[in-house]
């Protein structure tokens, strides 16, 4: 499967890039395991997800928690905890 | 009414967005939100702050919030204006403006729609301090803890 990733604030700057299109592995199913795999690409995706605790995920532009499923996602963002207001 | 965007707003104008014409509503509550001039009162001061959000997102959170004030109060309008890009201390960030028949709903959802925004809503701060270093705002743990007020 294809998945649109996207980052934001200093996740997007940890990692280099604001957006990818990434082939995922069949056996990654909900978003722990996305953040697992994402690890194993690169230093710079090691040191994005050092702390998986505090990274907040959406799927498809709506707050998920780590054991959502991924499966069907059309798009997955990854980004610290919001600082608006 | 939601609205995200680079540009400064006028309190005047957006109340009277909300108002012109009606004579429904007894209570008009606003909120600004500023840009601070240190992150903290023992900080040094900073130059100015970027905020970037996620489009798309940004938009529906604020109206998923919205559409949860309205239905927890009886009111009359509601306006949330939040702005992006690069900012100075002393600029205007967030509007947040309730019209209801009586005051208690008003105050009430204002500080609803600002504690919801404040932990939902996917924006970030980026501040700039004078030797040109950057700081990603670190979210703060009592605003998670203000929202158990609203839990139901």
């Amino acid at each position: 499967m294809t998945g649109k990733l996207l980052y934001f604030a200093w996740v997007r700057e940890k990692i280099g890039k604001g957006e990818e299109l990434v082939d995922l592995p069949g056996d990654v199913s909900d978003v722990a395991q996305l953040i697992s795999w994402l690890k194993t690409r690169g230093p710079e995706y090691e040191h994005a997800f050092e702390r998986a605790d505090i990274i907040r995920t959406a799927i498809d532009q709506t707050h998920v928690k780590p054991d959502a499923r991924i499966t069907d996602a059309r798009e997955i963002a990854f980004f610290p905890p919001v600082t608006g207001g | 009414m939601i609205r995200v965007q680079p540009d400064d707003f006028d309190v005047s104008t957006e109340i009277a967005r909300l108002s012109d014409g009606r004579t429904d509503i007894g209570a008009i509550v606003t909120f600004t939100g500023t840009v601070r001039g240190g992150a903290n009162d023992s900080a040094g001061a900073i130059t100015s702050m970027t905020l970037e959000h996620y489009p798309g997102m940004t938009e529906k959170e604020l109206a998923r919030i919205e559409t949860e004030a309205n239905a927890r109060w009886p009111l009359q309008g509601t306006t949330i204006i939040h702005r992006i890009g690069e900012l100075n201390p002393g600029d205007n960030i967030v509007l947040v403006v309730t019209a209801s028949r009586h005051r208690r709903a008003a105050f009430e959802a204002a500080e609803f729609l600002m504690d919801y925004l404040k932990t939902r809503a996917t924006f970030w701060k980026k501040e700039t301090a004078a030797d040109g270093s950057g700081d990603w705002v670190d979210a703060r743990d009592a605003d998670e803890a203000v929202l158990a007020r609203w839990k139901k």
